[in-house]
């Protein structure tokens, strides 16, 4: 059996409506980092206290959305041989966080389903497979709460 | 303000898809640019080389490569890397060589061989870097973080496709009288809608092509340039190489996320706002000063974005200027009179180059067809990836 294993390693966790996009925290500004800062804060008005991993929020709203209409080049994986079926990239702002995070819609969502402003989750998500692994990331998926 | 420094000779390769090495289209456009400066190459006490990324060590370390191939005479060398911004920094180097007396005459060349269809990352697995990271993660090329910013045009601004469209026929029209731009043939607001869409909403023809090409400067002392002849020769009077600043919350190539603004409240304008502020500020000028204008039209949609963050008029307003004519030949402040990017497909470390070269051309009033009556004051911007500035303000 093929093992699962995220594409990039701590960026985010868990199952079902437990998955979570994981930043860090400083401990002394408070300023949130996604992907995760690990060592120094980026607040240049920060002394600079530790960084703590944190679950970012799961639902936000729609900044802009566009996609892929033609493969992208190496090393975004791909199989040549199948036709090239094109997906929806959505950047979200999270309101609690003040950020925007960028991520593939789940498989079926277009740019025809989409609008600014409308409500999308965190799920997890398999970006591509080998012969011994399911590698795994977050994608975007719309929650039906329109703008 | 800063001091002044002159631009005695601009000088191109045509830009194209010519199968050929960067070196030999850079050398062709220094050979150019000191032929239009009325130097010897054996005059010029600093070259300054911006890197493609392309041609193994970075332009086989760029500076060095054109110096060698012009043939060895000695000069100090630099030699600058910063994305699209590498020739906007490759002009400030030599403007403080010559305002900090270290050289009166500095040759500026950069010049690229573009691969075919998206530019992509460096090779090998980097999963350390961002630009490896938005690609592998997400495959996230540039058009489609052109089409996440129309997008956001249109739901914030109201802009239309058609409104992009414009873009391309009026640039695509200047391209026609460039005899260095790529595409020369004039393109209709039918054959940009009937184009593929590539990054939705962005068209085919809405994203600018990746080209081969070549450009130089010879800038010098103010005091050289007189005693050289040059009386009222343009000036460079503003480079602007700034930073963003902490949060940067537009969502810049190759970043997944923006800086979170939680702990810290962000400054009122963005970072593109700020590269043009930071420029007429060090010129001591103003957007109503200028006569004409250079921008990154990296698709037609960042255009609009181009002329408010220039100040050219207020924020959403950019598709009305287009609409109004203001940035046509003729208009209030023409833009991209060379055809932009949108014509000559971006070679990038001489890209930012050619906006000063054309910049050059019609301060001096030789730009023949696309010619901007009375050129006094222009500004050229563009944005270099992981957060470069740059935009050069000259006059005359």
């Amino acid at each position: 059996m093929r093992i699962r294993k995220p594409v990039v390693t701590g960026w985010f966790a868990g199952d079902g409506d437990d998955f979570r996009l994981l930043g860090t925290r400083c401990s002394a500004c408070a300023s949130v980092f996604f992907p995760r800062e690990e060592v120094h804060c980026r607040n240049p008005g920060c002394p600079g206290g530790a960084l703590e991993e944190v679950p970012l929020s799961r639902h936000g709203r729609v900044w802009s959305y566009t996609d892929s209409r033609y493969r992208p080049p190496s090393p975004y994986v791909t199989n040549p041989e199948l036709p090239w079926e094109p997906y929806a990239l959505i950047a979200v702002e999270l309101e609690s966080e003040r950020i925007v995070v960028l991520g593939q819609a789940v498989p079926g969502v277009t740019v025809a389903g989409l609008a600014v402003g409308m409500q999308v989750e965190a799920v997890p998500g398999v970006l591509f497979e080998d012969a011994e692994t399911v590698w795994t990331t977050w994608q975007w998926r719309p929650t039906g709460v329109e703008a | 303000m800063t001091g002044e420094v002159a631009v005695l000779g601009a000088g191109m390769h045509p830009w194209g898809k010519w199968g050929r090495g960067f070196v030999e289209y850079g050398v062709a456009a220094a050979r150019a640019a000191l032929a239009d400066a009325g130097l010897d190459w054996r005059d010029v006490d600093s070259v300054v080389g911006a890197d493609t990324v392309r041609g193994g060590y970075p332009g086989y370390v760029a500076g060095a490569t054109f110096a060698k191939a012009l043939g060895w005479q000695g000069a100090r060398v630099a030699s600058v890397y910063a994305a699209c911004a590498s020739g906007a920094q490759a002009i400030n180097t030599a403007r403080a060589q010559i305002l900090a007396g270290l050289a009166d005459v500095v040759l500026v060349v950069g010049a690229d061989a573009a691969p075919k269809g998206f530019f992509r990352p460096a090779g090998g697995d980097r999963p350390d870097d961002p630009d490896w990271l938005r690609f592998r993660v997400l495959g996230a090329t540039n058009p489609a973080y052109f089409g996440l910013y129309a997008r956001r045009r249109m739901a914030v601004h109201g802009d239309t496709p058609e409104d992009f469209a414009q873009v391309k026929v009026k640039n695509s029209a200047m391209g026609a009288l460039n005899r260095y731009a790529r595409y020369r043939a004039r393109v209709t607001a039918e054959e940009v809608a009937a184009s593929a869409v590539v990054a939705d909403p962005l068209r085919l023809l809405d994203i600018c092509a990746t080209s081969d090409g070549g450009a130089a400067l010879v800038l010098t002392g103010m005091e050289f340039a007189r005693r050289h002849g040059a009386a009222d020769p343009v000036r460079i009077r503003a480079v602007s190489t700034v930073t963003p600043r902490y949060p940067n919350t537009v969502l810049d190539l190759p970043d997944l996320a923006t800086d979170s603004a939680v702990a810290v409240e962000p400054a009122p304008e963005t970072f593109r706002a700020s590269i043009a502020r930071v420029a007429y500020e060090e010129a001591g000028i103003g957007p109503e000063d200028l006569s004409l204008a250079e921008v990154y039209d990296l698709s037609t949609a960042l255009e609009l974005q181009w002329y408010e963050d220039l100040g050219l008029c207020g924020e959403g307003e950019g598709a009305k200027l287009l609409r109004d004519g203001a940035t046509a030949p003729g208009g209030r402040i023409p833009v991209n009179m060379s055809g932009g990017l949108a014509s000559f497909g971006e070679a990038v470390p001489a890209q930012a180059i050619a906006q000063v070269c054309e910049v050059t051309w019609q301060l001096r009033g030789t730009a023949g067809d696309r010619q901007v009556a009375g050129a006094r004051v222009g500004i050229t911007a563009n944005q270099g990836l992981f957060g470069h500035g740059s935009a050069v303000i000259a006059v005359r």
